[in-house]
């Protein structure tokens, strides 16, 4: 099975968006799926399970501090997008992977586990929760920070599904202004966010990580990506 | 004709609605997407099972419907 990669570098969430639903309906009628990079401007983007209390500022603090708001037709609750942060949309058609919604987001989150590894970090799926974690280290001395769940939060993982063809998908924070993440809970999670360059000390290349995630993807859902 | 959560896949035994596309009475065609629900990190589009009008809305906004439940009806 072979699908197509596409980068969109740098773009708006909205356009992005649309953009994405063009491509969404093409996935639909012809099967072949795509995997579309980009990063986008920071915009707090709030999930199908919005919570309230799941904002740290009122959205006019938040606009006014640079970052957009938006509510999006995924999973999950609140959460940001920032230049430095890797989104990866996949647009798969289901059909062909047994039309089981548990077992695609397990593989998205396995795919980001098994690259953070291959960058040497240690990262986990913790039962009941979406996106992909690592422990902190400093967890019993962190007295007053929010990560009571003694890991930080790495990745974040919200699809939607149309006529059995995914869209949205994941988010890997390789590089991006962590300071940002302090507008929301994460996912409505009292969990602190962290990067990629944060836990090894050095930025990294953003090319580099899209050429991993195209090979533990590859590997995963057993298909060629065209690029 | 009954509008039913389908099956999501094994190991999801229920979902919750988050949206109504249609409002009863609209007229809705085969295969419309009319309601979306939600599971984990996961929303999925439920599409009409016929063409007719929106009869009823059985799970309302924010409630738990079981894989194989009853979301609405369609009058054919």
């Amino acid at each position: 099975m072979e699908i197509i990669a596409e980068d969109w570098g740098l773009v708006d969430y909205t356009e992005a968006y649309q953009r994405q639903r063009v491509v969404v309906n093409d996935v639909i009628a012809t099967g072949r799926g795509r995997l579309i990079f980009c990063e986008h401007p920071p915009i707090v983007t709030l999930g199908r399970l919005f919570k309230e209390g799941s904002l740290l500022f009122t959205q006019e603090q938040i606009k006014q501090r640079g970052a957009a708001i938006e509510t999006v037709d995924r999973g999950g609750d609140a959460t940001l997008h920032a230049p430095g942060q890797l989104v990866v949309y996949v647009i798969l058609n289901l059909n062909l992977y047994g039309r089981n919604l548990k077992s695609y987001l397990e593989k998205l989150q396995q795919a980001a586990v098994d690259l953070l590894k291959d960058f040497g970090i240690l990262a986990v799926g913790i039962p009941g929760q979406r996106g992909v974690f690592v422990p902190r280290p400093s967890f019993h001395s962190s007295k007053g920070s929010r990560s009571s769940m003694g890991y930080d939060k790495i990745v974040s993982i919200g699809i939607g599904v149309r006529k059995w063809v995914s869209y949205h998908g994941v988010g890997i924070n390789v590089n991006p202004d962590l300071s940002l993440f302090s507008f929301i809970k994460p996912c409505g999670l009292d969990v602190q966010m962290t990067s990629m360059a944060q836990l090894l000390g050095h930025p990294l290349s953003m090319g580099e990580v899209k050429h991993k995630w195209i090979e533990f993807f590859s590997k995963i859902f057993k298909v060629n990506i065209l690029q | 004709m009954d509008i039913i959560l389908p099956e999501l896949g094994e190991g999801i035994s229920k979902a919750t609605v988050v949206c109504w596309h249609a409002k009863v009475g609209d007229m809705v065609h085969l295969e419309d997407e009319i309601c979306e629900v939600t599971t984990d990190k996961a929303t999925f589009n439920v599409e009409a099972p016929a063409n007719g009008r929106l009869k009823s809305m059985i799970i309302p906004l924010g409630q738990e419907v079981m894989v194989g439940g009853l979301l609405g009806t369609i009058e054919e």
